[in-house]
């Protein structure tokens, strides 16, 4: 470890400290139906589809009709994503000449592009040609980014208001989060790629002849439109097979570290449009802490452990740090702290290689998925991930002195601590269940790159990135087969509704209630017993769950290694 | 429920023409008139043809150009679709090793490339970059370790003083951002065009 690496990491931490407060008045602002300095151009366009889509405005729906609305809106996309790749080979825009994607690869990643997960079970620019690329996922990243903020938003609602059956307008919600907070970050964003090197072309790919006069073809393609949604939403859906690793997605020092700032900024900002919208800021804060304390520990541990290298390095009397899977423009520095950005939201770009990190830089990705991805998070996943904890937080420290457990003026009841637990055992139950079938089942195994206690952690790694909607892998393990196309797509699936229609009710069950004020016995939710006690549960529950899981992966892993095996 | 069946369908399609075909082609207008240049992907011209991208790797083993990184990438077997083949630098299907930190086959292949390298520079520590293959198998840089560990070879080949590679070399080393973001690094293309005007000079 460098005093230049750990500035980096100051700065880039600082950086998102400073925008949260900024983007979270903004977004305040438009998901309350305010006037912006973006409406002369744009409310025009909103009210025309408000029009055609024949939606009032002014109609709120009751929670699960808002469910309902976003479940239909996903059938849709599933559909068109699916088509595309299915009947891509007699469409336009494919210089490439790609032919029609397989069935179960098709269904793959239709789903994983409607959960935000963006698994890549495809290789970008060997499968899909570039109206697949714009049509299919580019759009579909906008919209699962947008439907995780609007779900987030439904739920601050539900704390915000008193005695209101409704949670607000799924149509509303979407359209303005698309184009008054996406899309235009978007345009400023891809100027900014494409001005750092990554291409925006619909060309064909380039044939070179190299200087030792070999053959080269070089992909390229409408890139960098992607890239800037694939990050802001956290979708992470490479363009490229090696996604933002590649020279052509992530050209440079600078795009490197702003794409890493796009990953974490509307997260972060949801905490403070949450602290907005319950009347006291400094509740948005305190959770935004427990996210930072979770975050910094992340990035020494990931960071120290690739700093350090491995056994076979040092054997051979290698230093600096394990360079296995890494680009020279990033270093150990980057490429650590993206690893843990991008996992702790549930981004799930990659700019180095997770499945060749050390075995215990590798696990601080792995426990940051299977925490549920609340350290900042996905956009607005991250947020109702979090205050489901939150709520368990709450109710544990309501038992401890025998008083029903309140937060922001809602009573904490037995349905919600319900409803909350319910969404959070979908975690153990796919990964832990999924992971147990993918080791034992015969062309589940034949899929692991390494053998040995690592290839158990690519599988591991496999589920709870797929459950918790990441996308990144250890990608030795072959995806595309029959079994894992499936498996990881029902985990997607689970791992994104399961989680989403337990969080409405609460929204729902919330909003219904009358708000009390605060008084003597109320628990304080803006301080540090607060903050420690948020993120004391989290860690215990993610340590109960998950470490015998991690013992048999990464553990056994690391000590084998400083014992000097290879398998 | 039904009265959301109209929005859901009308939204889908309003927004699918604005995000996925109207947002993506008006970036393609915009960054294409003012970056004429990245938008296509940096290439590199000489006497009218195509030779590379400045931002993409390509694969040197003639003892007289620098050497980049080991590249993991593969293509298709011509022999047998349904297998690969190593294709060092193939731009058209990026990929790493993904060997794990306890993995054999990378013991393996990490000890046979340091062996090579020490033979042909004992003087020098082997810097850990020339050993170990990418993230994307396209990596166009080196750090300047291993640019300046390779000097004796090339200035040998070209019949070069070592000085003058050595300054070439240092010419060609970009460092961090603003002295912080980022890695002193050497992009191997650019160092080896440099090569080949100096030595047409």
């Amino acid at each position: 470890m460098t005093v230049i690496g750990w500035l980096q990491i100051i700065l880039y931490c600082a950086i998102v400290v400073a925008l949260t407060k900024p983007l979270g008045w903004y977004m305040t602002r438009v998901f309350n139906g305010e006037h912006t300095f973006l409406s002369p151009a744009l409310r025009p366009i909103e009210v025309g589809i408000y029009w055609i889509a024949g939606v009032d405005e002014k109609r709120e729906q009751h929670w699960l009709t808002y469910t309902v609305a976003m479940l239909l809106f996903h059938v849709g996309g599933f559909l068109v994503i699916y088509g595309l790749m299915r009947l891509q080979a007699m469409l336009p825009f494919n210089p490439a000449g790609q032919s029609a994607v397989a069935e179960d690869l098709s269904f793959n990643t239709a789903v994983s592009f409607i959960t935000n997960t963006n698994w890549q079970n495809y290789g970008g620019e060997s499968t899909l040609s570039y109206l697949t690329q714009m049509l299919g996922l580019t759009h579909q990243n906008f919209l699962s980014a947008a439907t995780g903020i609007v779900l987030a938003i439904a739920l601050i609602r539900g704390f915000s208001r008193a005695s209101i059956r409704t949670v607000g307008n799924f149509w509303v919600d979407v359209t303005r989060c698309t184009l008054y907070v996406l899309l235009p970050i978007c345009v400023v964003l891809t100027l900014f790629l494409v001005w750092q090197g990554i291409p925006q072309t619909l060309g064909p790919y380039v044939q070179a002849t190299t200087l030792e006069g070999a053959k080269q073809t070089i992909a390229v393609g409408p890139v960098a439109s992607q890239v800037a949604i694939k990050m802001l939403g956290t979708n992470g859906g490479g363009f490229f097979n090696a996604n933002a690793s590649h020279p052509f997605e992530n050209s440079t020092a600078l795009s490197n570290f702003v794409q890493m700032l796009s990953i974490f900024v509307l997260g972060a900002a949801l905490t403070n449009v949450f602290g907005r919208m319950v009347g006291n800021q400094r509740q948005g804060w305190a959770i935004l802490a427990v996210m930072g304390v979770l975050f910094v520990a992340g990035v020494a541990a990931c960071y120290w452990a690739e700093a350090n290298g491995t056994s076979t390095l040092h054997a051979l009397g290698l230093t600096g740090g394990n360079m296995e899977g890494k680009e020279v423009r990033f270093g150990i520095v980057a490429s650590s702290l993206f690893a843990v950005i991008t996992t702790a939201a549930s981004c799930g770009a990659v700019n180095a290689m997770h499945d060749s990190f050390t075995a215990l830089g590798g696990m601080i990705p792995l426990i940051n998925m299977q925490l549920g991805e609340i350290i900042v998070g996905g956009v607005g996943a991250g947020m109702y991930g979090m205050l489901l904890f939150v709520i368990l937080a709450i109710f544990v420290a309501g038992l401890m002195v025998g008083r029903t457990p309140e937060y922001v003026g809602k009573k904490i009841e037995a349905h919600e601590v319900k409803m909350a637990m319910l969404a959070i055992l979908v975690l153990p139950l796919m990964i832990l269940g999924w992971t147990a079938i993918g080791v034992v089942y015969p062309a589940a195994v034949a899929s692991m790159a390494n053998t040995g206690p690592h290839g158990f952690t690519e599988v591991l790694y496999a589920f709870s990135s797929g459950t918790g909607n990441n996308g990144s892998a250890f990608a030795g393990l072959t995806g595309n087969t029959f079994f894992y196309n499936l498996t990881l797509a029902s985990a997607m699936f689970v791992g994104r509704f399961f989680m989403i229609v337990p969080a409405m009710a609460i929204a729902g069950s919330l909003g219904a209630k009358k708000s009390i004020p605060p008084s003597m016995g109320t628990f304080p939710t803006t301080g540090g017993l607060f903050i420690g006690l948020v993120t004391g549960l989290i860690l215990i529950m993610g340590g109960l769950t998950f470490f015998p899981a991690l013992a048999l992966g990464p553990i056994v892993e690391h000590l084998a290694m400083t014992a000097g095996n290879v398998f | 429920m039904f009265r959301e069946i109209r929005p859901a369908i009308v939204l889908l399609l309003a927004l699918t023409a604005i995000t996925g075909i109207a947002y993506p082609i008006a970036m393609t207008a915009i960054a294409g008139t003012l970056f004429p240049v990245q938008a296509q992907g940096s290439l590199i011209e000489k006497d009218g043809k195509v030779i590379g991208s400045a931002l993409i790797g390509q694969e040197f083993r003639d003892g007289k150009y620098f050497h980049g990184r080991p590249s993991a990438t593969l293509a298709p077997d011509p022999n047998d679709s349904a297998k690969t083949v190593p294709a060092p630098y193939n731009a058209g299907s990026s990929g790493g090793s993904n060997l794990g930190p306890t993995s054999k086959a990378l013991a393996d292949r990490l000890k046979q490339d340091v062996d090579k390298l020490r033979g042909e520079n004992p003087n020098a520590a082997v810097p850990v970059d020339l050993v170990t293959t990418s993230a994307s198998g396209l990596d166009p840089n080196i750090s300047p370790d291993a640019a300046q560990f390779q000097v004796p070879r090339v200035a040998k080949a070209r019949n070069l003083s070592e000085d003058r590679v050595k300054q070439l070399v240092s010419a060609n080393t970009e460092g961090r951002l603003l002295g912080l973001l980022g890695e002193p690094r050497v992009n191997v293309l650019a160092l080896n065009l440099a090569l080949d005007r100096m030595a047409a000079k």
